[in-house]
């Protein structure tokens, strides 16, 4: 017996269902019943029951590409924030492409307090911190452009299927875009002006996550906005 | 708790926009984010008001107490204003006693009230050198983006304008409350405001990355004199940077436009 | 002393109420930015702001649990929120119910999903009528739902006092002051099981079973408000502007 419609909004200690079901994501099982454990939209799939929360934090998960600030150093590794409920090491090795003397060479010179860098998660298990690495095409330290922070639970709409949303959004802006799995988006563009195109076009985005026909009104956003801009220039 | 350090980035782009001219949440240098004020928003507070500048969020709330006067000036009420960083209201904030950052927005938000007699203290005697009204200005902070002084200030300012004293029967000496009000006597309505230099250009009403970014900050408070004119009642500079004499007189020129416009949102007129 | 009379022979109480009624109750939800979940509570006059940040890193380190998240609560009251100015330090009384606050909640958190970190959450009392751990605790599970913490149920919680010889539900302040008791409970309704559970004054046994019968009842109503609360916050943000 199911007791939600499909995409339903549900709270915590919702029951969604009784019998033979298997328990998703968010929900959990007590003898034959499925409660929801966070608020968010309830779904049935081939006897799955999943709960796509609408809040919560970001909880890393191994191959995740991220975005991450550093927050701290000890002799070995950097302390970064990735803005999951553990931070996250990394480790000399998996940043430098030669070996340092940790004893002569202060790791600061290479990455220090508060740098940015986009990097892969490679363990984590809750039991321990997880790791990264920045030793793969693409990964590294951030030295321009703009991030900005969004609700982590967003991520997938930012993406769109398939990519959909974000290839729209490069193609219209010219932008480089990279959306970390944690809710931070790193956007490198020719100039500001674009920037901060794509940051009006990223929060219109989180804020209607869930609603219908938004590829569309971004791009509506965006073409609107370069011709007002187009206008001011040719003013001057 | 050490805070989280702000991206070399986003300092790189605060000071690159201030260069020319704009800011990171789209506002010109001398543009204050959007004021809220809500009075009255308690009924057990003698006064209380709310006030939002952008997202920053705090509540003054005045109570009234009969007390002693201090000895040097026996005659007049007593004002006493506190703050309370709650730890709620970022996470950069712990539970416990006031920190230095507490203490001095209080004693900066004390000394605009005081250096431009916001409140007639004369008044608030109840017997010369024995009872007076002190006054106690509570400021809490429940969302910190940035500019808690200017915020507390006018909080504080709003929450005495819209409070009511309770009124009084003198037996001997003894102070009878009763259970009747009149409004707290004002005399004036000082208003702070707060620029952070960010690179030789100085910005009104800093949000909180640029506060965590600027080289240092100038609060300065200004209160209209019988004359008409705009008087400076209160100022306090801080932060680790150094202001030029001539950053100074810059700040004061645009500050008391400032000030001038922010009194005239004041809800009522401050009557 | 003569005791003020609470309850008048038509079986009203100083507010008007009937003996099982609650104040109109009003949730907020998503008031701070900062926090990673918040909501704000009108119970009749008590008025409280609940911010949860977590479950973040915990300092310092040698407080946390390896296979849990530790729960921390703080519930505090504004100077102005009585009619005598209260010193903002906090008294016994605020670090007791600190206490209560957070095992009235922890049951609901699934804390084996964060091992080695914090949830905290603050509750500030802004106006005190009576029952203000109980607005709290009734906020703070809206807060937790905000800050997506999974839980097995949301908790409610109300007072019941002993009034006049009459039962009473959703304690003001001055039943409380002069009341014969007060009992304070928080439940997971959906569960049926209850967090929370203090009295204090004198009831019989009797009593005391209807008293947790009237609390139950409470419970079931601020559930149905919480709920509905969420609901429509989320339902606003899902369609949004």
């Amino acid at each position: 017996m199911i007791y939600f419609s499909q995409r339903q909004i549900v709270v915590p200690g919702y029951m969604l269902a009784e019998g033979n079901y298997e328990a998703g994501r968010n929900v959990y099982k007590e003898e034959n019943r499925f409660y929801a454990t966070v608020i968010g939209l309830a779904e049935l799939k081939d006897k799955i029951i999943n709960v796509i929360p609408l809040r919560g934090c970001y909880i890393p998960s191994v191959g995740d590409v991220v975005i991450g600030k550093v927050i701290d150093i000890t002799t070995t590794a950097w302390i970064v924030d990735i803005r999951s409920p553990w931070n996250a090491f990394l480790f000399v090795k998996d940043f430098l492409s030669k070996p340092l003397n940790v004893i002569k060479e202060d790791i600061r010179n290479y990455l220090d307090i508060g740098e940015l860098i986009i990097a892969k998660v490679t363990s984590f298990d809750r039991t321990k911190n997880p790791t990264l690495t920045t030793k793969e095409h693409g990964l590294g330290k951030i030295e321009r452009g703009t991030v900005i922070e969004v609700d982590p639970t967003r991520v997938p709409r930012i993406i769109g299927k398939k990519g959909s949303m974000i290839n729209m959004l490069k193609k219209e802006t010219g932008c480089q875009i990279h959306v970390g799995q944690n809710g931070r988006v790193w956007i490198s563009g020719k100039n500001r002006e674009d920037e901060i195109l794509v940051v009006e076009a990223i929060k219109k985005i989180e804020s209607e996550a869930h609603t219908t026909g938004l590829t569309d009104r971004v791009y509506n956003l965006i073409t609107k906005r370069r011709v007002s801009n187009g206008k001011e220039k040719t003013n001057i | 708790m050490a805070t989280s350090p702000i991206p070399s980035l986003k300092r790189k782009q605060i000071y690159e926009l201030a260069e020319s001219g704009k800011r990171i949440d789209g506002r010109g240098l001398v543009d204050m984010r959007k004021i809220e004020i809500s009075t009255n928003i308690l009924d057990k507070a003698e006064g209380s008001a709310s006030v939002k500048l952008g997202d920053t969020y705090v509540i003054a709330g005045v109570k009234f107490e009969v007390s002693e006067p201090f000895p040097d000036i026996p005659n007049e009420g007593v004002l006493s204003v506190s703050a309370e960083f709650l730890p709620l209201a970022s996470p950069s904030f712990e539970a416990g006693p006031p920190d230095e950052n507490a203490i001095e927005l209080a004693r900066v938000v004390d000394r605009a009230l005081r250096g431009g007699k916001a409140i007639n203290t004369q008044k608030l005697c109840l017997i010369p050198g024995k009872k007076v009204w002190t006054v106690w200005v509570d400021i809490f902070v429940f969302d910190h983006f940035g500019n808690l002084i200017d915020a507390s200030a006018l909080a504080s300012l709003c929450a005495l304008i819209t409070a009511k004293v309770p009124k009084t029967e003198i037996i001997g000496n003894e102070v009878k409350i009763l259970d009747e009000y009149e409004p707290l006597p004002i005399n004036s309505l000082p208003i702070t405001i707060t620029l952070a230099k960010i690179g030789d250009k100085l910005l009104v009403d800093p949000s909180l990355e640029e506060e965590e970014v600027m080289d240092c900050r100038i609060s300065i408070a200004f209160v209209e004199g019988k004359d008409n004119q705009e008087h400076i009642c209160a100022v306090q500079k801080g932060g680790k940077g150094a202001f030029t004499y001539e950053e100074i007189l810059r700040a004061i020129d645009i500050a008391k436009v400032k000030s001038q416009e922010v009194r005239k949102i004041i809800p009522c007129g401050g009557k | 002393m003569e005791r003020k009379k609470l309850i008048s022979d038509d079986g009203r109480r100083l507010d008007g109420r009937r003996f099982d009624e609650i104040r109109p109750i009003k949730f907020k939800i998503g008031i701070l930015k900062n926090a990673d979940g918040s909501a704000y509570i009108e119970l009749g006059k008590t008025k409280v702001i609940v911010g949860v940040y977590g479950p973040r890193e915990l300092h310092p380190k040698h407080l946390a649990v390896p296979d849990r998240c530790i729960i921390q609560a703080r519930y505090h009251m504004a100077p102005f929120s009585v009619k005598e100015r209260k010193s903002p330090a906090p008294s016994r009384r605020e670090i007791e119910l600190s206490k209560v606050i957070r095992e009235a909640l922890e049951p609901a958190i699934f804390v084996e999903l964060f091992p080695r970190t914090t949830i905290d959450i603050f509750a500030e009392v802004i106006q005190a009528d009576g029952s203000t751990r109980c607005a709290a605790i009734s906020a703070a599970s809206l807060a937790l739902a905000d800050a997506g913490i999974p839980m097995r149920d949301l908790v409610a919680s109300i007072a019941v006092a002993k009034v006049d010889n009459q039962l009473v539900l959703d304690v003001m302040d001055e039943e409380d002051k002069y009341g014969l008791s007060d009992m304070p409970i928080a439940m997971m309704p959906s569960k049926n099981v209850i967090t929370l559970l203090q009295m204090d004054g004198m009831l019989t046994c009797e009593e005391f079973k209807k008293s947790l019968e009237l609390a139950k009842k409470g419970c079931m109503e601020i559930y149905k408000k919480q709920k509905e609360a969420l609901e429509s916050y989320f339902k606003n943000i899902k369609e949004e502007k």
